[in-house]
């Protein structure tokens, strides 16, 4: 395992947020963490990304306990986080979105053209399509700026991925194009923790899964012990779905 | 691995380029009222007359240029035009009252408008009220300093007599002499202007630091995440706004030997607009470095060129709201064009 919790828990004052959280990431694996609004998702990844303290139970990389400091110190470990949100700046070019925070230098001036280079080769070698490097992130679909975010972080030395939800914002055919690059960078050898509240994106990409309900594990499971229909089952609470479809029927 | 530009940028992709540059709007605007001047006054289009409105042009320009980047990085500072006045009036009261000589009165005259630039920066960063806000404190201190202290020392709203301090024949031919060219003097400030417009264009497109400030005036949480120092990048932009209104405080007192106490006062939002016509978005994020130099150049010729053609000043005003209301359309139309998103 690259990244490893067990029994971990986090309070914020007297809310339990997260409670007994035992899972992992090995190299070449994707492992999704599925759950509803509130089940915990957030607050695990941002025990994993270094902008929460977990206060229970521990959080191992390559076998070792760790503590984040900061996301910074996860980032030095290899442990890169893709946020929905705050993935780009939507007025600046591909490339310059590329490198921000870590500009390639020549000199004292920022090595315009290696960057240009570097972004284009980058993007091609994780199959991403982009028309133009010079275009504004603005331009480009949803789909296409959560892939530039992944290439970005694979190429500054990932071997863990974070990825935020990175399809919930998405149409079915863009989130297929992101599925597709989890699967390059899991092909690449990296860890890949995805984060999703849908079982249809979940299940094809996964090797394992953890599903989260109200803070705590429903279960770990790996993709041979599991379908979809029994993971959607699960992470809805299917005694709930099934009230909720006799709430519904016709009288 | 040789890369192919994209089959689909083909047909709009140097439309697009040209299109989404921020100086679009300005250049178009430059030559509509360059044209529109020349054609009605032969001594617009001499060479007399190009000196003549690229001398306001160049101060402006200077300001307008600094305020730009500090636009782009997604602030404001409305104390930099009283900021001219104070470094002047530093500048002419040390070197007349206090028996400084040219250059050290402008050296304490630096320091204390860095000073003022980072109080402004460190107090907008570490507070995160708008920059709108607390540098309108700024101002209206600056401004109540200005009068109160000169009044204090000379009884009256100015200070004069620079022309005989020490060392003022070689600090003005530096910063407010004239250079011939063609038989016309021009400004030495136009030199000025020009190098640092090149200066900034350069740390804009070329620097790591450039790269910074587009982050942190388009999304300063998402630069932050990235590891810019969004802070330190601000606070370093309202320091080079204030380097500025030293600079062009300095040139002008050098000019004409006095300072009036009120000066400047006002001249914080011509710089605005002329950063504006430049292209530079409100919101941040967007801009250009030459783009605000020739929103100088637009202010330079209407403001001249209206007395060349023998109109009434007033209507100077009426022509700035215009072109600052088509400068926004025009940009507004620009940052959509730029933010659409195609598939």
């Amino acid at each position: 395992m690259i990244l490893e919790t067990r029994g971990i828990g986090k309070t914020f004052g007297s809310v339990l947020a997260l409670r007994e959280v035992s899972m992992g990431v090995r190299a070449g694996e994707v492992t999704c963490v599925l759950g509803d609004n509130g089940a915990g998702k957030s607050t695990l990844i941002k025990i994993l990304a270094g902008v929460h303290q977990h206060d229970a139970g521990s959080l191992l990389v390559d076998g070792q306990e760790v503590r984040f400091a900061s996301p910074r110190d996860a980032l030095d470990r290899g442990i890169a986080t893709v946020y929905q949100d705050l993935a780009m700046i939507p007025l600046m070019s591909v490339w310059r979105n590329f490198f921000l925070g870590s500009e390639p230098t020549k000199g004292l001036a920022f090595d315009v053209a290696k960057a240009r280079k570097v972004a284009r080769e980058e993007l091609r070698a994780m199959g991403i399509d982009i028309r133009d490097v010079d275009q504004p992130v603005g331009t480009l679909s949803g789909g296409e700026r959560q892939s530039v975010a992944i290439a970005r972080a694979v190429y500054f030395g990932a071997r863990v991925l974070i990825l935020d939800e990175p399809t919930s914002a998405l149409g079915v055919k863009q989130a297929g194009v992101v599925l597709r690059y989890i699967a390059r960078a899991r092909d690449r050898g990296l860890g890949v923790v995805f984060i999703t509240h849908n079982p249809h994106h979940a299940y094809p990409v996964g090797d394992r899964f953890l599903l989260l309900n109200r803070g705590a594990s429903v279960g770990e499971y790996g993709k041979a012990d599991i379908t979809t229909q029994e993971l959607t089952a699960l992470m809805a609470g299917g005694a709930e779905l099934e009230e909720l479809a006799h709430e519904l029927r016709r009288e | 691995m040789t890369l192919a530009a994209d089959e689909r940028v083909a047909d709009v992709g140097l439309a697009r380029r040209l299109l989404i540059r921020p100086e679009l709007g300005a250049v178009v605007g430059l030559v509509v009222v360059f044209v529109f001047f020349a054609s009605q006054s032969p001594v617009f289009r001499s060479l007399d007359g190009i000196a003549n409105w690229l001398d306001p042009a160049a101060t402006l320009g200077i300001m307008a240029v600094a305020v730009a980047l500090l636009m782009i990085g997604g602030e404001f500072d409305l104390s930099a035009g009283v900021l001219t006045g104070t470094s002047g009036l530093i500048l002419v009261t040390l070197a007349t009252r206090y028996g400084f000589s040219v250059w050290a009165a402008m050296l304490v005259g630096l320091v204390v408008a860095l000073a003022i630039g980072l109080a402004n920066g460190l107090v907008v960063t570490r507070t995160r009220l708008p920059s709108f806000i607390v540098t309108l404190g700024t101002f209206l201190m600056l401004q109540g300093l200005n009068l109160g202290v000169t009044k204090a020392i000379t009884g009256t709203v100015q200070v004069s007599g620079l022309r005989r301090a020490s060392g003022f024949e070689a600090a003005n031919a530096i910063l407010a002499g004239t250079i011939q060219i063609g038989g016309t003097s021009f400004r030495v400030a136009i030199l000025w202007w020009i190098l640092v417009t090149a200066v900034a264009t350069w740390v804009l497109m070329r620097s790591k630091a450039g790269n910074w400030i587009f982050a942190v005036g388009g999304n300063e949480q998402a630069a932050r995440a990235v590891g810019v120092a969004a802070a330190r990048t601000k606070i370093a932009l309202f320091m080079t706004t204030a380097f500025a209104a030293w600079l062009v405080g300095s040139i002008l007192a050098l000019r004409y030997t006095s300072v009036q106490a009120n000066i400047g006062i006002g001249q914080e939002f011509i710089y605005i607009i002329a950063a504006v016509i430049g292209g530079c978005l409100l919101t941040g994020g967007y801009g250009s470095a030459i783009g605000a130099a020739i929103g100088a150049v637009i202010f330079g010729m209407a403001d001249k060129g209206i007395v060349f053609l023998g109109w009434n000043a007033d209507w100077f005003k009426f022509f700035l709201g215009a072109m600052l209301l088509l400068a926004t359309l025009a940009n507004r139309l620009v940052r959509r064009y730029a933010e659409e998103v195609k598939h």
